[in-house]
């Protein structure tokens, strides 16, 4: 194995692209060392992006965050700005692992591991989050929900490296939470999970939601119907109740140790529907 | 494959390594540089007993590749000492018998440090929140707790 650290982007991809056998790019770590150490992988090449220019920067652009592709979750966490504009993204990035893993673990590190569960995910497709993608035919902006493709798999071609995530202006009145259910407090893996981004009017009515789901089905999901339950809407409980009916129907997911399939498919609803709740107060609804 | 040559600080020292790609800050620590403080419990990021600060931040040094740590600074358990007089961490561990084994006790006073470096009154939720990713099988960490919550206090009123 080796491992190279450049200094620049065109230098990492160009390492990339040219590596004949398996490569991983490095930013926190806390996926790709595991995979080394269960030889899960066995790289030719490890890219380490850290010190790369931007990479390890939180930038205020357009009325929104550019998180850089090596930012921690323990960065976000400690930018009240980010925080203000974005708090169910930085909590449900704050959620993954322990005070040790949050001082590594990177938005687009858990994007690229592409596991169904990864909780940062729905919370950033709630949130209509964009990765920057730079490769050897230049730089793409792709839709983060449109980055993981199946367990493991995502949607990046040989040499492309995700450079960043911006997070988007949004209006007044907005709010965003995710919720994940586990076993038991703090240390675990979803066993499904719900991200909700939602705007109101001045008199408290849903002028704009997006709600998304993990750990039912291959790849995060985007629930339309649970988002269109509740636009025009004030949260009234027969609208919330069409939202937890819509998830739970999107729900495809399947039975493992951490639960079963009618267990994900009742508590992905329910993720959703306290999702929204708070979503809906973060924003300045009054229930 | 040629080793990397790393130059980085520990506990105040300039230290230089050699080391191979694939080896991690944990291995290099315990294997090259002699300070067994540090331990490996899981390897994978889940036990906290190889904790350590890196440029200030707690990491878990088995998810940290030995030739990331150039240009930084690492500080371990070592460190937490000044000469023959125990931090107050660690004399509180002793004093509320806060260990048994000892193998998660290294991580529990790099992670404790840390947490009280950046917030020096904590609750007992925020102690227990924190301390999450370190694992101890002996104490079922009621003594812990105790023991950090009394540090806190008595380095706010030192």
């Amino acid at each position: 194995m080796r491992f190279e650290s450049p200094d620049t982007i065109e230098q990492a991809i160009g390492l990339l692209n040219t590596c004949e056998g398996t490569s991983r790019v490095l930013a926190g770590g806390t996926d790709v060392l595991v995979q080394l150490r269960l030889a899960l992988v066995e790289p030719e090449l490890i890219v380490d992006i850290k010190h790369i220019a931007g990479m390890r920067d939180i930038t205020a652009e357009d009325g929104g965050f550019r998180i850089g592709a090596a930012v921690s979750g323990a960065e976000m966490g400690e930018h009240a700005d980010l925080v203000a504009l974005w708090p169910g993204v930085v909590e449900a990035m704050e959620l993954i692992g322990s005070t040790q893993v949050q001082g590594r673990a990177t938005l687009a590190g858990n994007l690229c591991n592409a596991s169904p569960a990864a909780d940062s995910v729905p919370a950033m497709v709630a949130a209509n989050a964009v990765a920057t993608i730079v490769g050897p035919n230049g730089t793409r902006e792709c839709p983060v929900a449109d980055i993981p493709v199946s367990p493991s798999k995502t949607s990046l071609t040989k040499g492309e490296v995700i450079t960043s995530i911006y997070l988007p202006a949004r209006p007044d009145n907005s709010g965003d939470a995710y919720l994940r259910f586990i076993p038991r407090t703090e240390m675990d893996i979803a066993v499904s999970s719900a991200g909700v981004s939602l705007t109101i009017n001045c008199d408290g009515v849903v002028t704009q939601a997006r709600v998304s789901l993990g750990a039912v089905a291959p790849t995060v999901l985007v629930v339309e119907d649970a988002s269109s339950a509740i636009i025009g809407t004030k949260l009234e409980d027969a609208a919330i109740a069409t939202l937890q009916a819509a998830c739970s129907a999107a729900c495809n997911p399947i039975d493992d140790k951490r639960g079963t399939v009618e267990f994900r498919t009742k508590t992905a609803g329910v993720m959703a529907k306290r999702a929204a709740l708070i979503a809906y107060s973060r924003a300045g609804g009054s229930k | 494959m040629s080793k990397i040559h790393v130059s980085t600080s520990i506990n105040g020292d300039a230290v230089e390594y050699l080391c191979e790609p694939e080896e991690t800050l944990l291995d290099v620590l315990r294997n090259r540089v002699g300070l067994t403080g540090a331990k490996e419990g899981c390897g994978s990021g889940d036990c906290g007993a190889c904790s350590v600060a890196l440029d200030g931040r707690l990491v878990c040094s088995c998810l940290v590749l030995a030739a990331e740590a150039e240009g930084k600074t690492v500080s371990t358990v070592e460190g937490i000492a000044e000469g023959e007089n125990l931090h107050v961490l660690q004399q509180k561990l002793l004093d509320h018998a806060a260990l048994q084994c000892g193998i998660c006790t290294p991580g529990i006073l790099i992670a404790s440090k840390a947490l009280l470096e950046k917030n020096p009154d904590p609750t007992e939720t925020e102690v227990r929140y924190w301390l999450a990713g370190n694992l101890c099988r002996c104490t079922g960490y009621d003594k812990i707790i105790r023991a950090v919550m009394d540090a806190a206090a008595e380095m706010r009123g030192a």
